[in-house]
């Protein structure tokens, strides 16, 4: 029954992030079809908006573990 | 994990239960050495980065030992890894991100070279999955993205504009305050550090799981379908593994040009 609470714990916080990912990931894709040129600013800002959003879901992992 | 090792136990050869998720990292002391009330005792973890960080000095060291204006082949990859990681500190810091190229190419290289041994055979551990390493690093990036903000701005004036935000309504400081110095001074370093370390334990176990799976299930018995599938399916976990070995190396370099950028160059 442990093993159940961790991964409801980890389920519950991979919610919001993917939800966030998606998001993100399809407005850079978006914005890099309509501008290419600019595909690289966007690809550098998209990365750093992922690292910001996922920080989320890794602590629900390590919080699953944890408690 | 646990029904992979229940069926193992019912009617496998592999009898190696793992009682805790622990067990997959820690590993039993090699060399105990004992200073004061510290304890230095040499693991395999230890050895594991020993080696890379030996692997990656060699290489860094054929590249880079006789240099010319035609690279060689270890020459040219050398200055790849090195030109990507200014291109990443010329785009986010600025001019001034020059002098921050060094440390972030050993960031890069350390964390790249580290994380690599979570796929390559015989250590297939990587020493980032213990927290020592990421914090190490964390620490590192810390202390010179706070130092640069003193040596940049004043002392003075970094604090005071990372706790006032200029630009922003009187009354907002009473919840803005706490939350800029919670994010700025505590989490910034501590997300650093536990994205680094839960991607590389998670990598860890998937990598465990996969080979686990094939080693319990690829014998002649009701369970081979399993065993193949998880025959055919290690080699795309190993890819997708270096993918995510590569990616926090250029996040953790990114993340902490990104922290050195907003020290140096005072918000407007």
């Amino acid at each position: 029954m442990e093993n159940l609470g961790n991964g409801v714990v980890y389920g519950f916080a991979t919610l919001g992030p993917g939800i966030g990912l998606g998001i993100l990931i399809g407005k850079a894709i978006e914005s890099m079809a309509r501008q290419p040129e600019a595909a690289g600013m966007v690809r550098t800002t998209m990365f750093i908006g992922i690292a910001v959003v996922e920080a989320l879901a890794l602590l629900g992992f390590v919080l699953a573990f944890a408690i | 994990m646990t029904p992979i090792l229940a069926a193992a136990e019912y009617g496998g050869e592999f009898d190696g239960a793992f009682d805790n998720i622990n067990a997959l990292f820690d590993m039993p002391t090699l060399i105990p050495i004992h200073i004061g009330g510290l304890d230095l005792s040499i693991n395999r973890t230890i050895l594991i980065a020993w080696i890379m960080t030996a692997v990656a000095a060699l290489i860094m060291y054929a590249a880079f030992k006789n240099p010319k204006i035609v690279p060689s082949k270890m020459q040219s990859v050398g200055e790849s890894i090195i030109d990507f990681v200014r291109n990443i500190a010329h785009e986010i810091i600025g001019p001034k991100g020059a002098a921050y190229v060094p440390l972030l190419t050993t960031f890069f290289i350390a964390i790249l070279f580290l994380n690599l041994a979570k796929i390559t055979p015989i250590f297939m551990l990587p020493p980032t999955s213990r927290m020592a390493w990421p914090a190490l690093f964390a620490i590192i990036a810390w202390l010179v993205y706070v130092g640069a903000g003193i040596k940049e701005q004043g002392a003075g004036h970094y604090f005071k504009e990372m706790a006032f935000p200029p630009g922003v309504p009187k009354a907002l400081y009473i919840i803005l305050t706490p939350l800029e110095l919670l994010s700025n001074l505590i989490l910034r370093p501590f997300t650093l550090a536990v994205r680094l370390f839960a991607n590389m334990v998670a990598g860890h176990i998937l990598v465990v799981i996969t080979l686990v799976t094939v080693h319990v299930f690829l014998y002649p018995r009701p369970g081979l379908p399993i065993g193949i599938v998880g025959l055919a399916a290690s080699p795309l976990v190993f890819g997708f593994e270096l993918v995510i070995i590569v990616l926090q190396a250029y996040i953790f370099t990114m993340l902490t040009a990104v922290y050195i950028s907003s020290s140096v160059e005072p918000a407007h």
